[in-house]
């Protein structure tokens, strides 16, 4: 179970601006970041395997790259490979960088902005704010 | 009775700081919410395998102060919760919740990827879909924006369970024709359906269609299966009845409707 509310990265990988009338796709959501930390959080193996099929993992890689150019954390976060490994259910190395990655990373301050419209989507106290207005809809 | 909160504001304005506030000082308030969540996980009938549930992640929609995340927590699950007022989410933050917030308008569709969770709760937030405020805003468009972008979300198989209280029968019905026309199959579990005062309304909405639907529970404790209360289809025994019964309050003294009879909308041999 992991804790504290703020947002991770596998929060970000699932968020999209689809909502957006005229966004055809909305992700992966530009990071723009100007507060973040890193929170311990216990490893679940279980729920890395479990979640990785269903991750953007080129926006992952995006995003750590990045978070890592910002230059916002004392050590950058470790370096992922650019595809996801074929034995990713059994390689705990891996595992345990995109541990850190997706689920270690709190952003707490900043925004998120759509690839498309260039909409920003604000961040704070660790949650993003997603909302549109009614003219903006589908 | 007290009016509606929904019949006054919005829900991004009614649940202001003071209102919020409730959710974290209103024992009764807070047990009701709690009971409900527990019993909406109950509904999704996940495995019960600790290393399973702690793989899995759930969207909890109307999340609110986190009273129905505290549940899921406790359940042994992963969530994400979505709510529109910041007031509640700001309770949620300071009840230290343990699951990751969004703040967004459901009415607008989900902001989310296709097939991200596994599993979906709600709990005394879809009513707020079928009021409409603003000019700009028809409830059937926001409710099938909703409905629509919920399916998408949810991963193949993926159960959503989603309690509500309708103002009126009008409310329900609408609600879950909205559910159903988006690509569900499931429908509506009422608890303690003879009580007016208890009864709890569950739509039970699967993106595979050959799971059975669970079992409501009523007055003695006692679990009974309940036909799923599909929506009233034009031409059924169910409209037929409703159609007589409305024709005959509109014409009391009229003498033209046949009398009901075990005859009345029965299913006639197929002609062709």
């Amino acid at each position: 179970i992991f804790k504290i509310s703020n947002m991770k990265l596998i929060l970000h990988n699932m968020l999209t601006s689809a909502m957006i009338k005229g966004v055809k796709k909305g992700y992966p959501l530009l990071l723009r970041a100007t507060k973040v930390e890193l929170q311990p959080v216990e490893f679940d193996a279980g729920f890395v395997v479990h979640m990785l099929p269903r991750l953007d993992w080129s926006g992952v890689t995006a995003a750590v790259q990045c978070l890592n150019q910002l230059d916002l954390l004392q050590d950058p976060l470790p370096e992922l490979p650019p595809t996801v490994p074929d034995d990713y259910a059994n390689n705990e190395d891996f595992l345990r960088k995109a541990h850190i990655a997706l689920m270690q990373l709190d952003v707490i301050e900043g925004c998120l902005v759509c690839p498309e419209t260039g909409r920003e989507f604000p961040i704070a106290k660790g949650i993003p704010n997603m909302l549109i207005n009614d003219n903006e809809a589908a | 009775m007290a009016s509606r909160p929904e019949s006054s504001l919005p829900p991004e304005l009614y649940y202001d700081d003071k209102e919020a506030k409730k959710y974290t000082q209103n024992s009764r308030i807070i047990q009701i919410q709690s009971e409900m969540s527990e019993r909406a996980i109950e509904l999704l009938s996940l495995p019960e395998d600790p290393t399973i549930r702690s793989s899995l992640l759930v969207l909890d929609v109307g999340c609110g102060s986190g009273i129905s995340g505290a549940a899921l927590t406790e359940a042994g699950l992963n969530w994400f919760g979505v709510d529109i007022s910041s007031s509640m989410l700001e309770i949620a933050l300071e009840n230290e919740v343990e699951g990751g917030l969004a703040r967004c308008d459901i009415g607008h569709g989900l902001p989310f990827r296709a097939g991200c969770f596994d599993a979906v709760v709600s709990v005394s937030a879809l009513q707020w879909l079928a009021y409409s405020d603003r000019s700009t805003a028809n409830p059937i468009r926001r409710q099938r924006a909703f409905f629509t972008s919920l399916y998408a979300c949810m991963s193949v198989g993926a159960r959503a369970v989603l309690q509500f209280y309708p103002a009126d029968e009008l409310q329900l019905q609408l609600l879950l024709n909205s559910a159903m026309s988006c690509g569900f199959t499931g429908g509506l579990v009422t608890d303690y359906p003879e009580s007016a005062k208890a009864r709890k309304h569950f739509l039970v909405l699967d993106t595979a269609g050959t799971r059975p639907m669970p079992a409501a529970q009523d007055e003695a404790g006692g679990r009974h299966s309940t036909k799923q209360q599909q929506p009233m289809r034009k031409g059924s025994k169910a409209w037929i009845m409703r159609k007589k019964e409305q024709y005959r309050r509109k014409n009391p003294d009229s003498k033209a409707l046949p009398s009901d009879s075990k005859y009345t909308g029965r299913k006639r041999k197929p002609r062709f």
